[in-house]
């Protein structure tokens, strides 16, 4: 038989082969890994170089040269667009944008998900399925709508516009979350609820919050970096001084010199990507346990 | 506490009717089992009876008032699930208090109330605990805490020990019998199993695709069931069923149509011959315990006994008791047997029909004559 005469009772040969595959696969992905890994070496390593060490020795290279000063340069000194206080002002115009933005978006969505789940009424499947539509909506179709209603409300070039439009895209995100979780907590715990006089928002409060903290880091975590890395309504809904980070990282690059501070820029990027950084880090553990996990262990 | 009364009661999801034409009345006090086959609509009613399913037609009272539009929590009940649906972030203690939580009662009322309770059902030692933390019969012992903390208008048991292992389900039936012989509130419990039925109530409601089958006492429903599903519902094993005629010429007698050469002709108390009518076909409904090893001794106890002649197919013995199944005509029959008088596999044996506890129905209507 094939099977008998291919048996190998120490399993030598099969370790060999088993090992030889392995160095393979491990290369392969060491590889990808550091195909990955190699932009944001290089963009690390040039915010430390001086301007001429990267201008001889080219954007791709090892260091000649340490300094800590392009970091503090890009932080609060350097020009962009005119004004001299790096990319610091604009840093905060995100934090003012993403804060009120992601807490907004993921309470409506709570609650949203909590009346589709819960509190089900003639079409409430309906406007759960339109709500989701918005996941699959490219942000260009909305550039438009978006003008005009920022200019009705008053808003145009705002950090609060820019909230506001942040929100409602978030939504339907939002809302798909915390609705395809909450529909896992039994429907039995809101009916002894209700028959225990509790009403819409106290069953909220007491009984569905409680069990939300998975899903509301999930929420959380994916709205900010959203929102933080986001970039067309950024440019295209703010100018001047009211810039978010991304836009005002463009700025920056294209400010009035023809020489590019790489080492600057390098930094100012850096700076810009670390929030989410940071989230992912802290938060990524939670983030997938959230995704997986159902409401009740 | 407070009497139910449901009147008519309809319930339609989209274009199934699933409850047709309800009527209960529940007197202060009593303590009512829902009976019946898995989908005939007991949770539907119960839910109705909360007011967590709305009313597509027909009243529910309770005490003197109508509730069809009432908001559960303003109805007055307490309800235990199935699922226990303890919530799952709070302490026992919390759990309990929830409902006085919500609605405003005093903090000193509240720990009077929950010591009561957890003493009553011996929890005092689980307050702290997270429903995670316990096992199914303390959760079980909580939920009922949860509903025993108030004292409501109604109680509504919605199989509440469904979820027990069998020993532990028996254990907790005793005590929820204990607590209402205590307590004496009016209650409507949901089961699926007719021991737990025929043990608890004051009254039996059978129900069967959404209609309700008979209301009475439990030994009414076993000794005289309104139609031939509730003969075959209550009661394990089920009742027998054999085709007969009445035969009225002399003393009554019924002919069994399918018993081996010459119809056996089993007595027949009069008055019941008398109002069937001289020559109608029924079906004989007999219980197992019924239909017995023939003893000489009996007949003098027994006025209407008859005997039956049938080979023995299988024999079960349970412990308590045996039964054999013997084969008369095409059907398969139950007798019960004594495990020492037991019969053996393939014996022919004379079985003894008490024909006083007997029932007829109807074959077209499948109703009690
Ligand atoms: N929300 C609903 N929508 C449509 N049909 C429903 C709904 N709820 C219940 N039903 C149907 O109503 C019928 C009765 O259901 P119900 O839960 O009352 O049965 P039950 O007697 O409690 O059964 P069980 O013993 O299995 O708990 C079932 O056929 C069920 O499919
Ligand atoms: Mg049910």
């Amino acid at each position: 038989m094939a099977e008998a005469a291919g048996y190998d009772p120490l399993g030598a040969a099969g370790t060999w082969r088993h090992q030889r595959a392995k160095l393979v696969v491990y290369t392969l992905l060491c590889l990808f890994a550091l195909y990955y890994v190699l932009p944001l070496g290089v963009v690390i390593l040039n915010s430390f170089r001086d301007l001429p060490d990267i201008n001889r020795n080219g954007l791709i290279g090892l260091p000649h040269s340490f300094s800590l000063n392009y970091w503090s340069l890009a932080w609060d000194k350097f020009c962009v667009g005119g004004t001299c206080a790096g990319i610091e002002p604009f840093f905060f115009n995100s934090v003012s944008m993403v804060v009120p933005a992601t807490i907004i978006s993921t309470a409506v969505g709570a609650v949203n998900g909590y009346v589709l789940a819960k509190w089900r009424f003639t079409g409430s499947e309906v406007l759960f399925g339109l709500m989701t539509l918005g996941v699959f909506m490219p942000g260009q179709m909305v550039l438009l709508p978006w003008a005009r209603v920022l200019g009705w409300l008053g808003l145009t070039n705002t950090t609060s516009g820019l909230v506001l439009i942040h929100c409602v895209q978030g939504l339907s995100f939002t809302t798909l979350f915390c609705r395809n979780y909450y529909v896992n907590i039994p429907d039995d715990l809101i009916k002894a609820a209700r028959i225990d006089g509790a009403g819409f928002w106290r069953i909220f409060r007491k009984i569905v919050l409680p069990l939300s903290p998975p899903i509301l880091i999930v929420t959380v975590i994916w709205q900010f970096t959203n929102i933080w890395n986001e970039f067309l309504f950024a440019v295209i809904f703010s100018s001047g001084t009211h810039q978010p980070i991304t836009a005002a990282l463009i700025a920056l690059s294209a400010g009035g010199t023809s020489v590019h501070q790489y080492n600057v820029e390098s930094a100012a990027v850096l700076i810009a990507a670390l929030p989410p950084l940071l989230v992912y880090v802290f938060g990524g553990r939670y983030f997938l346990r959230g995704l997986t996990q159902g409401a009740l262990k | 506490m407070a009497s139910l009364t449901i009147r008519n009661l309809n319930k339609t999801f989209g274009s199934v009717a699933v409850l047709k034409g309800i009527d209960l009345e529940v007197e202060t006090g009593e303590f009512v089992v829902l009976v019946g086959p898995s989908g005939c609509g007991k949770s539907t009613l119960l839910a109705m009876i909360a007011g967590l399913e709305s009313v597509s037609a027909g009243e529910i009272r309770i005490g003197e008032r109508i509730v069809n539009g009432v908001a559960p929590k303003d109805r007055d009940i307490a309800m235990v699930f199935q699922s226990y649906a303890l919530y799952p972030t709070m302490t026992v203690r919390a759990n309990i208090t929830f409902g006085m939580e919500s609605r405003g009662v005093p903090k000193q009322a509240q720990a009077e109330a929950l010591a009561r309770v957890a003493a009553l059902l011996q929890i005092q030692g689980l307050l702290d605990r997270k429903p995670s933390q316990l096992s199914g019969g303390q959760r079980q012992r909580v939920a009922m805490g949860r509903a025993l903390v108030r004292d409501p208008a109604l109680f509504l048991f919605d199989e509440p020990l469904s979820n027990l292992d069998a020993k532990l389900r028996v254990e907790m039936r005793t005590e929820i019998k204990k607590l209402y012989q205590r307590l004496g509130q009016t209650t409507i419990y949901v089961t699926h199993d007719q021991v737990e039925a025929m043990t608890l109530a004051s009254r039996i409601a059978v129900m069967h695709q959404g209609r309700l089958q008979q209301f009475a006492e439990p030994r009414t429903v076993y000794d005289r069931p309104a139609n031939m599903f509730v003969a075959g519902f209550i009661g394990s094993p089920p009742m027998n069923f054999l085709p007969a005629q009445i035969s009225a010429s002399g003393p009554a007698v019924l002919v069994l149509e399918e018993s081996e050469g010459q119809g056996t002709r089993l007595p027949l108390p009069d008055d019941v011959a008398q109002s069937a009518g001289d020559g109608r076909r029924v079906l004989l409904g007999i219980r197992p315990e019924n239909l017995t090893r023939y003893d000489h001794r009996w007949a003098d106890e027994k006025p209407c006994l008859g005997t039956i002649k049938a080979p023995v197919e299988i024999v079960e013995p349970t412990g308590a008791e045996t039964m054999a199944v013997v084969r008369i005509g095409s059907r398969e029959v139950i007798a019960r047997y004594e495990p020492d008088a037991a019969p053996a596999i393939g014996e022919t044996v004379t079985l003894a029909v008490d024909m006083a506890k007997a029932c007829l129905f109807d074959p077209a209507t499948e109703m009690l004559i």
